[in-house]
């Protein structure tokens, strides 16, 4: 078991840790930088530590200043949290190496699945269903011309050395494709130095699901799925579990296909491996794995009623699995809804400023994930995320109501946050169906955004 | 002596990027509506447009520097 632990992070997700390890007797050591003297975490630690200036590069990516953190309060182990060092495989390396206990999978999975290319190679070889497309790099064009018999159009021309969608481009027919293909590489070459391209078929309308898995290295079990379609800008807003788009065979082969993906990298604590669902044809495709707890982890825990953070530190304290998949069941609906200081009314600006007073919700079914406390100060310098409003109920449609009760009871005063935003969806005839698609909020948006100007009461 | 200030809290950037050269060199003139740099906030750019216009900037606030809504960024003839 672990005894002393670091946690190389900040925000809701550094006190998310914290509480974890403490609930296990693990002893525990915050990090922050100079914007965060008064946060939360650093209130809540055992002990903590200042490692830098306020510009995440100077300190919650200072590697030397954080281990040098963990040396001098005697941590015999680091938690990345998400964001940050969390998928940073030679940061794994580095707490290995000063003979730290690194809590997450080892860094060469972090590097494998970190990889589009290695990581879609061992999708495939654990039998995981991947998008169409090119099998890693494609050589040139002739190969190029190949792929497109798997693909068709749209499809996609992505850099290997990319993320975060950059180095993206999509040709609609053959004429665009040769036009683009040439110049992608060059782009490539000259944004990332590394011209290599793969290739993918766009499937235009799908929702985002992904399945959370446990992994000791040897053995991985899942439990079960996350539907997060409700997205803007590629960022998740809202994220339930279980989705209601799958079937129950369905459910099953994807969840199964996570598991075999988990095996075949030797995977040790919490992931997530991400896929596209295709609702037309009923098809479910890989699209990465996430080698870390995730922002919207929650959701899992409100339906299973499994610690998923403790459950990491005790793999990483060297504990075999202690949940076989048939002792893992899901019951009810949860959903998550992210309040991030952004003013829904003008375009999400962000919205660095001082809590006033607050009013968290509570009662049954209710869980408030947050590192807000009246008088803080959000640092204009890191996310905007505030806290994480969690329901869960019996079925879908009673989480919804409970998620308009709770948000009612919510106030964050001094602050504009998203709020408005969920009670607005909450009311909503598509969302209420789990009628969406990735792509389903950003054209809502276009149209309701008026709707959200006010800050409406249920 | 007229001043340039931060319209909100963040940090400051004189560049586009990293690889860019400064919008405003020290000593450029500023016209109205001119970009002279840009403050991050919470992870979204916004352009600093200045207001008014001058000769011979003189940048008060380094690049990459942490600032507060209001901070002075740069002086102006």
């Amino acid at each position: 078991m672990l005894k002393k632990l670091l946690i190389a992070n900040r925000g809701e997700i550094a006190v998310r840790i914290i509480r974890a390890a403490r609930d296990l007797g693990i002893a525990t050591v915050a990090v922050y930088s100079d914007a965060d003297a008064t946060a939360l975490h650093v209130q809540i630690a055992d002990e903590a530590v200042n490692i830098g200036p306020p510009a995440a590069k100077k300190s919650y990516l200072n590697v030397d200043a954080i281990l040098k953190a963990a040396a001098d309060t005697g941590a015999d182990s680091i938690h990345p949290g998400y964001g940050f060092l969390a998928e940073n495989a030679a940061f794994a390396d580095a707490v290995a190496a000063a003979g730290l206990t690194w809590v997450g999978p080892s860094g060469d999975a972090i590097r494998m699945m970190g990889d589009k290319v290695t990581a879609r190679s061992a999708a495939a070889a654990a039998g995981v269903p991947v998008v169409p497309g090119s099998d890693g790099r494609v050589s040139g064009i002739e190969e190029a011309r190949r792929v497109l018999i798997d693909t068709g159009f749209p499809v996609m021309i992505k850099a290997a050395a990319g993320g975060g969608g950059r180095g993206i481009r999509i040709a609609r027919d053959l004429a665009e494709f040769e036009q683009s293909f040439p110049q992608a590489g060059a782009e490539a070459l000259a944004a990332f130095g590394d011209g290599g391209l793969y290739m993918e078929k766009v499937i235009e309308r799908a929702r985002h699901i992904e399945v959370q898995v446990l992994g000791d290295g040897a053995d991985a079990v899942h439990c079960y799925e996350r539907e997060c379609s409700l997205q803007r800008r590629r960022q998740k807003v809202w994220e339930e579990a279980p989705s209601r788009a799958l079937s129950p065979r369905l459910r099953d082969e994807l969840c199964h296909s996570a598991v075999r993906l988990a095996r075949e990298v030797g995977y040790s604590g919490a992931g997530t491996v991400e896929y596209l669902y295709d609702d037309a044809a009923d098809r479910f495709y890989f699209i990465e794995m996430n080698t870390r707890i995730q922002v919207e982890h929650p959701v899992t825990e409100m339906i299973t009623g499994i610690d998923l953070v403790a459950e990491g530190l005790r793999i990483a304290g060297g504990e075999a699995l202690r949940l076989t998949q048939d002792a893992i069941r899901a019951k009810g609906h949860a959903i998550e809804v992210r309040l991030n200081a952004d003013d829904p009314a003008r375009d999400f600006a962000p919205f660095p400023g001082t809590v006033g007073d607050l009013r968290i919700p509570g009662g049954p079914g209710v869980r408030f994930d947050s590192m807000l406390y009246p008088g803080y100060q959000v640092p204009p310098f890191y996310d905007s995320l505030l806290a994480k409003l969690i329901v869960h109920a019996e079925t879908r449609e009673a989480a919804i109501t409970r998620l308009v009760r709770a948000l009612s009871e919510l106030e964050i005063g001094g602050m504009k946050t998203t709020k408005p935003l969920f009670l607005a969806l909450a009311k909503d005839a598509d969302v209420q169906a789990g009628a969406v698609h990735t792509r389903w909020l950003e054209g809502w948006l276009e149209t309701h955004s008026a709707a959200l100007s006010a800050d409406p009461q249920p | 002596m007229a001043q340039i200030l931060s319209p909100l809290p963040g940090t400051f950037y004189r560049a586009s990027s990293p690889d860019k050269p400064p919008y405003k060199a020290d000593g450029d003139s500023v016209a109205v509506g001119d970009v002279i740099g840009l403050i991050e906030v919470m992870k979204s750019f916004h352009e600093v447009k200045s207001e008014i216009a001058g000769s011979n900037v003189r940048f008060q606030t380094e690049n990459e520097e942490p600032v507060m809504a209001g901070a002075v960024l740069a002086e102006l003839d």
